[in-house]
């Protein structure tokens, strides 16, 4: 596997063979030297067009614990100059010997188009592009799913929130198709959501009452604030009155149903504090899981053993 | 100077010609058609065996870049680009910098293409001063100096107001309005057509309903204003209903689409190819249809090329940030050849559709082969089969979804005002 840029185009095998790795990599975690040689010599570049904290530190804390060299760059964009200084930034980064780049962009397929002009010794990790995907997050989400339960197809998972938006929903609604899920729901107003959805694999749900109705995974998506200026929605209040996750609509999903979030969470806008904080949420331990799925995949790609894997679509 | 083309198969909708005959032409006219003229000595014969000998194409768009993006395209190279199309016609769009809204701008065009010499070249001129849709541009000034129409081409008018003030206006100087029914704010910043291909890339959509409300509005106004408008590049079939519809109830317009449209969905877009970026956006198979039922039915009575060459770096960009559009000059008569290899129309219906067709909405006298007019000429080989890339592509602008691809039907001579402008060399 030489790039990694979308879930789509993988296998249910390909994903495990992922996880797996991933979960021989959490014992690096524990130990007091956190550092294995895989990528010693190896030069990797986080390339953020788009501000992150979350995913942008646990990538360097990925490729350290790899003990890869790792630089930093956050490159601000302007509408005017964006494709140009893409390709040119690029090139440049490129000539200084780079093996890796990792890549967040705010425009859907950027990192499709920079795997298609980069050279060909060189691997890309998609850290999101636009709305598309973001496929190393849906892989983290995987893992925790996959910690507490062990068989994917007899879960019921819902996506709560705006789906229109996010490229963490699009990833993760293929991940869990590929891995035989019983039932993708997502859950949200029309406004909110992309069109012809039912078509991504997915039941679509417009009230929390029937869709967190036995689900055993529930996953609250971020609400950006910008969203009432473009009338998608009158109001936090309201929003949260209605697809808000309480203790009261926890209820609703089975017993021991998990709670996630990709994070960074809006307290009281879409999850209240008692559940985010509660016994049923893993939104912790998605952040830490994070550090050890991503070495998997910088490792798999990396790796001179190359499996002939090469995820593109 | 006498030129004759011998043994090919002439077709002339206007003329209601379909059949194997000679024409002859001379001191740039056209002077008989399958029988010589009196004591006739041809200083020049083609042989057009096996050939379609056609009018020269006429096309309602191109875009051709000068003055202002001569970085993307000139007038000299777009026109060579339309001689060996076969185009020996086309209107160009104000879209350039500074856009054309006086007569300077239009004097400055029509004098570079007379001064190229190898396409007929009118000027679509500004709806709106600037093109910035508040208030009206000197629409007098400009047809004086030549203009066919007004546009206002994808630029957005302030209000609907300043539409209703600008159809009347234009009414009142006998011009055409050719409008690009878009509603921007349903169109928002898309940059697709809105559906599941929209969905599953990530991409902001634009609604078919981004097109048919403009449609329906504009519709509204022309009942009631009964002003001259001919609708340009639709995308969706309900477009093409509605403008079926209006008609049928004797409103004064006419329609198009592009050649690409005719061809081309959304789905061609997976992999974001942003050499499939269009405005108005390439939609379902099921518009695609609905556009070729609209040309078989004469609802659309035009195929346009769309014309819109770039430089490389326009398209050297995530899918989002690339400029729109395609150079398409040289593949609309091959592809439009193509519809009728596959029984969506016959010959003539096809080739009126860029000849007579185009030229009945510009109200130019062209598309035909009347005798004591212009001898405009385009000789194709129907069967020749060529390769469509930067190599065989006149335009600047080698911009096209379909680089790479296999064309069949190949201009081999292009005649205008009785003069051999274009001669294939490739065989």
């Amino acid at each position: 596997m030489r790039h990694f840029l979308n879930i789509g185009g993988l296998s249910s095998e390909e994903i495990t063979h992922i996880l797996d790795t991933a979960e021989s990599f959490t014992s690096v975690d524990g130990q007091t030297v956190k550092k294995v040689p895989l990528l010693r010599g190896k030069t990797i570049v986080n390339l953020f067009f788009e501000p992150s904290t979350r995913t942008r530190t646990t990538f360097e804390l990925a490729a350290k614990r790899l003990s890869a060299d790792v630089l930093n760059i956050n490159v601000a964009t302007s509408a005017t100059t964006k494709g140009e200084s893409l390709l040119d930034t690029l090139f440049n980064l490129e000539a200084m010997n780079t093996d890796m780049f990792i890549v967040r962009h705010p425009e859907s397929g950027a990192a499709d188009f920079i795997a298609k002009y980069v050279s060909p010794h060189v691997s890309i990790i998609n850290a999101g592009d636009g709305r598309h995907a973001h496929p190393t997050q849906a892989m983290l989400d995987m893992f925790t799913i996959r910690k507490y339960y062990k068989d994917f197809s007899n879960l019921r998972v819902a996506i709560v929130g705006d789906i229109l938006h996010s490229r963490v929903a699009r990833s993760q609604i293929k991940a869990l198709n590929i891995l035989g899920i019983k039932e993708v729901r997502v859950i949200a107003p029309r406004t909110l959501l992309p069109a012809n959805v039912e078509q991504l694999g997915v039941s679509v749900f417009q009230n929390c009452k029937q869709g967190l109705q036995d689900v055993d995974v529930i996953i609250m998506l971020r609400l950006q604030k910008e969203r009432m200026q473009g009338a998608f929605i009158p109001s936090e209040h309201e929003y949260f009155q209605l697809y808000g996750l309480t203790p009261e609509r926890l209820v609703l999903a089975k017993p021991n149903a998990i709670v996630m979030h990709p994070g960074p969470i809006n307290r009281g806008v879409e999850i209240s504090s008692e559940v985010a904080d509660g016994p049923q949420s893993v939104i912790l331990h998605q952040v830490n899981f994070g550090i050890a799925v991503r070495m998997a995949i910088l490792s798999i790609a990396i790796s001179p053993n190359d499996n002939g894997v090469t995820n593109e679509t | 100077m006498k030129l004759e083309i011998l043994n090919g198969h002439l077709v002339d909708p206007k003329n209601e010609i379909d059949q194997a005959a000679d024409l002859f032409i001379a001191d740039g006219k056209v002077v008989a058609i399958a029988k010589p003229p009196d004591d006739w000595q041809a200083d020049q014969t083609i042989d057009a065996s096996n050939r379609l000998v056609l009018p020269g194409l006429v096309e309602l768009s191109a875009s051709l870049r000068e003055p202002g993006f001569e970085h993307k395209a000139t007038i000299r190279s777009e026109t060579a680009a339309a001689a060996a199309a076969g185009i020996t016609s086309l209107a160009c769009l104000p879209t350039t910098d500074p856009v054309v809204d006086t007569p300077a701008q239009v004097e400055l065009i029509e004098q570079l293409s007379h001064d190229s010499g190898l396409c007929r070249v009118y000027v679509i001129g500004a709806l709106t001063a600037g093109l910035r849709g508040e208030s009206l541009s000197e629409m007098a000034a400009l047809k004086a100096a030549g203009c066919v129409g007004v546009s206002n081409v994808l630029q957005p008018l302030k209000s609907s107001l300043v539409l209703r003030r600008a159809m009347e206006y234009a009414s009142s100087q006998d011009l055409t309005i050719f409008t690009h029914p878009l509603d921007h704010q349903l169109a928002h910043n898309g940059c697709v057509h809105e559906g599941l291909t929209s969905s599953r890339l990530g991409l902001p959509g634009i609604p078919a309903a981004a097109e048919t409300a403009a449609v329906a509005f504009q519709l509204a106004l022309i009942e009631e204003l009964n002003v001259r408008t001919h609708f340009c590049r639709l995308s969706t079939r309900r477009a093409v209903n509605m403008i079926a519809r209006a008609r049928y109830d004797k409103l004064p317009i006419t329609a198009d689409t592009s050649i690409l449209h005719l061809y081309l969905t959304d789905q061609d877009i997976q992999g974001f190819d942003g050499l499939c970026h269009n405005l108005p956006p390439y939609r379902t198979r099921e518009d695609r249809e609905g556009l070729r039922e609209g040309l078989q039915a004469g609802s659309l009575s035009a195929i346009c090329a769309d014309h819109q060459p770039h430089e490389i770096e326009a398209k050297l960009a995530p899918f989002q940030s690339t400029e729109p559009g395609s150079s398409t000059l040289e593949t609309l008569l091959p592809l439009v050849l193509e519809l009728v290899q596959q029984d969506l129309l016959t010959l003539s219906k096809a080739v009126r559709l860029v000849t007579q067709g185009p030229a009945e909405i510009l109200d130019i006298c062209a598309g035909n082969l009347c005798v004591g007019e212009h001898a405009d000429v385009c000789i194709v080989d129907p069967e020749l089969s060529w390769f469509l890339n930067s190599e065989t592509m006149h335009s600047r602008g080698k911009n096209t979804p379909l680089l790479g691809d296999e064309l069949k039907g190949c201009v081999t001579h292009t005649i205008l005002g009785g003069k051999l402008i274009f001669e294939n060399h490739l065989w």
